[in-house]
């Protein structure tokens, strides 16, 4: 159980770091630690205690296998925040470029 | 299981890679590419609503069928509410094809911005149509990374700031809906939602139930831009190129927000009664204080943006009000009526808000300007685009006989019959603040002639702007027939009768 609770953690953590940052960086940074918890958890929710991979040995098909699915929902979720975390650093270097600053606070062209 | 169903996913895929790399070799080829897709789209779009009907279909991908009565696979659902969602996906994003001809025109990288549409395109598409909670995840990725490469598609400095806000907010909105389908996979042990239903009636809801319920509330309540989640909205939507804030807000937040929300709450979960409280006031909220913080807008899209706010907290409330009466067990043909005026006013909302969107852009694109106080006597110069945003303008704000009257009317009188008497009152108070807020718009826009400021050089947009706009135009007139009793039963029961038959929509996948 405790294991679980530290995955939540993790993920307030990341949403502290999103709030109170102001360097953009370090929002990329709190977003991926979010991000991680949840892949964390995911996969923790497949495993169990002595459990073996998921292939069907016919010699003996009774054993503990681990959960598949999590696993192919992790793999699947990686790939999209691989593209999330990308996109996000391309706007940031972008920012960079156009307002010579990774400070949040700077940037505010747009309110109303 | 009928073969067109997962071509509504496939085309806009296809069409997105082909458009990247044909578009490179031979230049000026892509927007007629896209153009084709979504006529393509919009053609079987309109055909499965007609030869469906009432009648849900399911597509199973790879041909997993159900093995005693659990179904395993991936699977696409086709039914009465997703069949008119396709419809405004498709309308919506031909016409915005057709307007972006001429307005894309002065940006560069063409084919990367067709590209990216019909990526969009495929993702709403998608999240629609699919019946699993983790596809619905990773299609509402695809629509919503798109959709920020579109936001940022100027790439000058307000255009960045805004997809910062839209990116940062919608990734904490999408590891929320992650989190939330790790805690349904935990306690259901399955990821379809049909299954889920059944998993969770039979027992199997602990403190996490709601602990989930809230999770995705706000995953999605962020992605819908429902009031305490709205700080992106705006920004979003004014900075995107017209066309695109015409699919963001006439499309995209309701594709992915509130079309997920109401199929969620309502044949996933099971409706209880504080959720569905819940749920009506934070529609109720960002109907009233979206109205407001649009008032004092002085940048056209801006005041829009704001207004889509206001709009979806409409379609919230009513849905909500169902939702409150069907969890009494009481009444439930007035819960049917409530649902029915929610649906209504989203169709509707497509439909009016896209056109405000591209009657702002043609401004845009003959003056140069989104400030009101900078423009005035437009009315001669453009007289089309003068013509259509009156129409969409009483529209919006409920005049008949244009088609926002009828669905505001519909929840107005479903809210007073529900006795809500609060609610009803306040809804037709935003309406005509509503009025108030679309007067300024028309008078600063398009009237009020000061002497001397007129500049004869404006000259109305080109045709394919003028064609869709129209054509929207007549389409908000045309939709007030939804309305009629003859037409209601064929088209807007259906979809209410699968959120209103809880059992209905699993069993149908199940099989059982």
């Amino acid at each position: 159980m405790t294991v679980y609770w530290l995955c939540f953690i993790l993920f307030l953590t990341g949403l502290y770091g999103v709030i109170t940052r102001r360097n953009l960086i370090k929002i990329a940074i709190s977003l991926s630690v979010m991000e991680f918890s949840c892949f964390l958890f995911l996969a923790l929710m497949g495993y169990r205690e002595g459990g073996v991979a998921p292939i069907v040995d016919m010699a003996d098909p009774v054993k503990p296998y681990v959960d598949p699915l999590p696993q192919a929902m992790v793999l699947t979720a990686i790939v999209i925040g691989l593209a999330t975390t990308a996109m996000l650093m391309a706007v940031i270097i972008r920012i960079y470029r156009k307002y010579g600053t990774f400070d949040i606070r700077e940037i505010k062209n747009l309110r109303g | 299981m009928n073969p067109l169903i997962p071509l509504l996913v496939a085309i806009p895929l296809a069409g997105a890679f082909l458009t990247m790399i044909i578009g490179r070799f031979i230049p000026g080829i892509p927007r007629y590419m896209a153009l084709a897709t979504m006529l393509l789209l919009t053609f079987i779009s309109f055909w499965l609503l007609v030869e469906g009907g009432a009648a849900s279909s399911v597509y199973t991908l790879g041909g997993w069928e159900p093995v005693d009565g659990v179904p395993i696979g991936l699977y696409l659902i086709h039914d009465g509410f997703s069949a008119l969602v396709l419809c405004i996906i498709s309308v919506i994003g031909l016409l915005s094809v057709t307007y972006s001809i001429s307005y894309m025109a002065r940006y560069t990288s063409e084919n990367y911005f067709y590209s990216l549409f019909c990526l969009m395109i495929a993702g709403m598409n998608g999240v629609v149509l699919s019946g699993d909670i983790f596809n619905i995840f990773v299609f509402l990725e695809i629509a919503a990374i798109s959709s920020y490469a579109l936001v940022a598609f100027g790439v000058e400095k307000n255009e960045l700031e805004a997809t910062l806000k839209y990116q940062v907010l919608g990734a904490v909105a999408s590891f929320m809906i992650l989190f939330a389908i790790g805690f349904i996979y935990w306690s259901a042990k399955t990821l379809n939602i049909a299954d889920i239903r059944t998993a969770f009636s039979e027992g199997g809801q602990g403190n996490h139930y709601i602990l989930i319920q809230i999770l995705l509330l706000t995953g999605f309540g962020l992605k819908a831009a429902i009031i305490p989640f709205h700080a992106w909205l705006p920004d979003a939507h004014s900075s995107a190129p017209s066309p695109i804030s015409a699919m963001l807000s006439g499309v995209l937040i309701k594709a992915v927000g509130i079309y997920v929300i109401i199929r969620l709450f309502f044949n996933m979960f099971e409706i209880t009664e504080g959720m569905a409280i819940l749920i009506t006031t934070l529609g109720a909220l960002s109907m009233a204080v979206g109205v407001f913080l649009a008032i004092g807008q002085w940048d056209i899209k801006r005041l829009l943006a704001y207004h889509s706010i206001s709009q979806m907290g409409y379609v919230i409330m009513s849905v909500g009000i169902g939702m409150i009466l069907m969890s009494r067990g009481i009444r439930n043909e007035i819960a049917a009526l409530a649902i029915t005026g929610g649906i209504f006013h989203m169709i509707n909302h497509a439909a009016f808000k896209g056109l405000l969107f591209l009657n702002a852009g043609a401004i845009e694109y003959s003056t140069g300007t989104r400030d009101l106080r900078e423009m005035g006597g437009l009315a001669k110069c453009m007289p089309f685009t003068s013509s259509t945003s009156l129409a969409a303008s009483l529209s919006i704000s409920g005049l008949p006989p244009f088609n926002g009257f009828f669905s505001k009317l519909i929840i107005i009188v479903a809210a007073v019959m529900g006795h809500f008497y609060l609610l009803a009152a306040l809804a037709a108070i935003v309406s005509i603040i509503t009025l108030a807020s679309f007067m300024k718009f028309q008078r600063y826009a398009f009237y009020n002639v000061e002497p001397g400021k007129i500049k004869k050089e404006i000259r109305e947009v080109p045709v394919p702007m003028l064609l869709s706009m129209i054509t929207l135009a007549v389409a908000c007139l045309l939709l007030s027939l939804l309305a009629l009793p003859g037409i209601r039963e064929s088209v807007l029961s259906p979809a209410t009768d699968i959120l209103m038959d809880q059992l209905k929509y699993s069993s149908q996948i199940t099989g059982m």
